[in-house]
């Protein structure tokens, strides 16, 4: 679905050389699969999601979206129906001062019929849970619900796979939420290939695959359970790993031996009470 | 402070003249404003308050809207009366047998233009509480589409204002989060002369253009995102159509106008 083949990028800031912010990158992401990208700030895990639906052309090596090479500039409209983004900040996304005529931005600049338009609209607006705020002005809303106008505003395009460029950074912890539910609920209703950038461990963990990024090149691609066991790893990249796991591995640390692939609360609550169990009939 | 501005007041009811299409709306409010500026008689002048009336009946929306509309300019209204009043030449209009200035000349006129300006502010609000900014900054587009052969950028000029529109309140917003920033570090904007308050503005101002300008980028990488390639090929989620209604509307008004002209001449 998307493929990068030694991708090279460098911004060109007018200073002398600087350095690759993208360096012999490969990837490979298949349909329907959910991939998370970590990494710390100015790894380049922006720049790579722009390169995702032809923004950023590669300056060296290939970025194939479905099999179509982003820089064939004729097809670069078809790329970017196929790839839905969402950036960061809602507010500056959202283009016009109506839920819905937002949400129809791009199937009207596609240039389909008006009824059809109608159809998308209503669809993509259910399928975040919006469609009740409909005729609402954008900035009214909470991050969280303009966030999820913004998701709808892409699924209208009826891509193929969507690019969230940390979604849920600026947003408080129940638009957090409310973002990971959607996301979850297209990935599993649509089987829509997802790939989202993001800060939060948490949001990793709920991912199929995690990719962590470091100086423009991929360190671990793996199950997150895989990734997040390297913890010592993970920390010398300046990243934090999810709570529950840092548990375990503290545990670990002091002496008290469980398996520390774990990602959700239960889980790990059952790790400790096998230990404890073990211990007592040890004794 | 600064939350209570209100931009684009559309009235979302159902009403005959919601549903008229926004291009009919826009050119009876310009003739409307030709006509209100052309009558001189005072028959005309009954006509066109009747019309109002109307307007602001078919309209459904509350009259108090109305006033609050009108409250803003009063201050504008008052004083062009009174300047009127006194700055017109003719014969002397004697106030309980004094005289003070007032002409006879200068109440009429005073009286004209107050009634002129009281209509334009009613006309113009029955437009924007009966027309979403959208349709509007739509019907301006088709409206000047035949220019674009001419090279007119009327799709871009319709973009730009209702994203304009749109990111007023954003911008409001962060205008008063900037001003609590500043005045949490010493800075005042209401105190000393003028010349001071002004330039206390500037450090308001410049994070505000830096701002804007990142929105800008941001916002048009999100536009190309959503493969927006101009007007070109465009289509829209509510095709404005000029309906049989609309001729009807259309219609109705010419007559109203075309009887004002004709009374002018008559009388």
């Amino acid at each position: 679905m998307l493929k990068a083949e030694k991708l090279f990028y460098s911004y060109d800031n007018g200073e002398k050389k600087i350095e690759a912010v993208l360096d012999n990158l490969n990837l490979n992401i298949k349909k329907g699969e959910f991939v998370a990208v970590l990494g710390h700030n100015g790894c380049g895990k922006s720049t790579l999601a722009k390169h995702f639906n032809g923004l950023l052309t590669p300056l060296g090596g290939n970025v194939y979206v479905s099999g179509i090479n982003t820089k064939d500039e004729d097809k670069i409209w078809e790329i970017r129906r196929q790839v839905g983004m969402v950036f960061q900040n809602p507010d500056n996304q959202i283009v016009a001062n109506v839920v819905e005529e937002d949400v129809a931005f791009a199937p009207e600049n596609l240039g389909i019929p008006s009824a059809e338009i109608r159809q998308r609209v209503d669809e993509a607006l259910k399928t975040v849970d919006m469609y009740h705020y409909r005729k609402h002005a954008p900035h009214l809303l909470s991050g969280g619900q303009k966030q999820r106008v913004a998701i709808a505003g892409a699924i209208a395009m009826r891509p193929e796979c969507i690019v969230m460029d940390e979604p849920t950074a600026m947003l408080d912890p129940m638009g957090r939420a409310e973002v990971m539910e959607t996301i979850l609920k297209l990935k599993a209703r649509e089987n829509m290939t997802v790939v989202l950038i993001t800060h939060y461990m948490d949001e990793a963990a709920q991912a199929d695959r995690v990719i962590v990024m470091d100086d423009g090149h991929i360190v671990i691609d793996d199950v997150p359970r895989k990734v997040f066991s390297q913890v010592e790893l993970l920390k010398s990249l300046g990243l934090d790993v999810p709570q529950v796991t840092e548990l375990a591995y503290e545990l670990n640390s002091s002496g008290i031996e469980i398996d520390y692939d774990v990602l959700t609360v239960t889980e790990c609550a059952d790790k400790i009470m096998d230990y404890v169990r073990s211990v007592k009939s040890g004794n | 402070m600064l939350k209570d501005i209100t931009l684009g007041q559309y009235f979302p009811i159902e009403s005959f003249l919601h549903k008229l299409d926004p291009r009919t709306k826009i050119l009876i409010f310009i003739l409307d404003i030709v006509i209100i500026f052309m009558a001189q008689t005072a028959v005309s002048y009954a006509v066109l308050i009747g019309f109002t009336f109307l307007l602001m009946l078919i309209s459904r929306v509350p009259v108090k809207m109305y006033i609050k509309g009108l409250k803003p300019i009063l201050y504008i209204i008052i004083f062009t009366a009174i300047l009127n009043l006194f700055l017109t030449d003719g014969r002397d209009l004697p106030v309980f047998g004094y005289s003070i200035g007032i002409t006879v000349e200068g109440a009429i006129v005073a009286v004209k233009m107050a009634v002129r300006l009281v209509l334009l502010i009613i006309a113009s609000s029955a437009l924007t509480y009966t027309t979403s900014p959208m349709a509007l900054t739509d019907g301006i587009e088709k409206l000047l589409k035949p220019l674009s052969r001419i090279g007119f950028p009327s799709h871009e000029l319709a973009m730009m204002m209702s994203i304009a529109i749109k990111f007023v309140p954003t911008l409001i917003e962060e205008t008063d989060k900037i001003i609590k920033a500043q005045k949490a570090r010493g800075a005042s904007f209401d105190t000393g002369s003028i010349f001071k308050r002004a330039k206390a503005l500037i450090p308001m101002l410049v994070p505000l253009f830096i701002s804007a300008f990142r929105r800008a980028d941001d916002l048009a990488i999100a536009m190309e995102s959503r493969c927006y390639t101009g007007g070109d090929g465009r289509t829209r989620l509510r095709e404005i159509k000029f309906t049989r209604t609309d001729l009807i509307g259309a219609l109705a008004f010419l007559v109203i106008f075309a009887g004002v002209i004709a009374i002018d001449i008559v009388f």
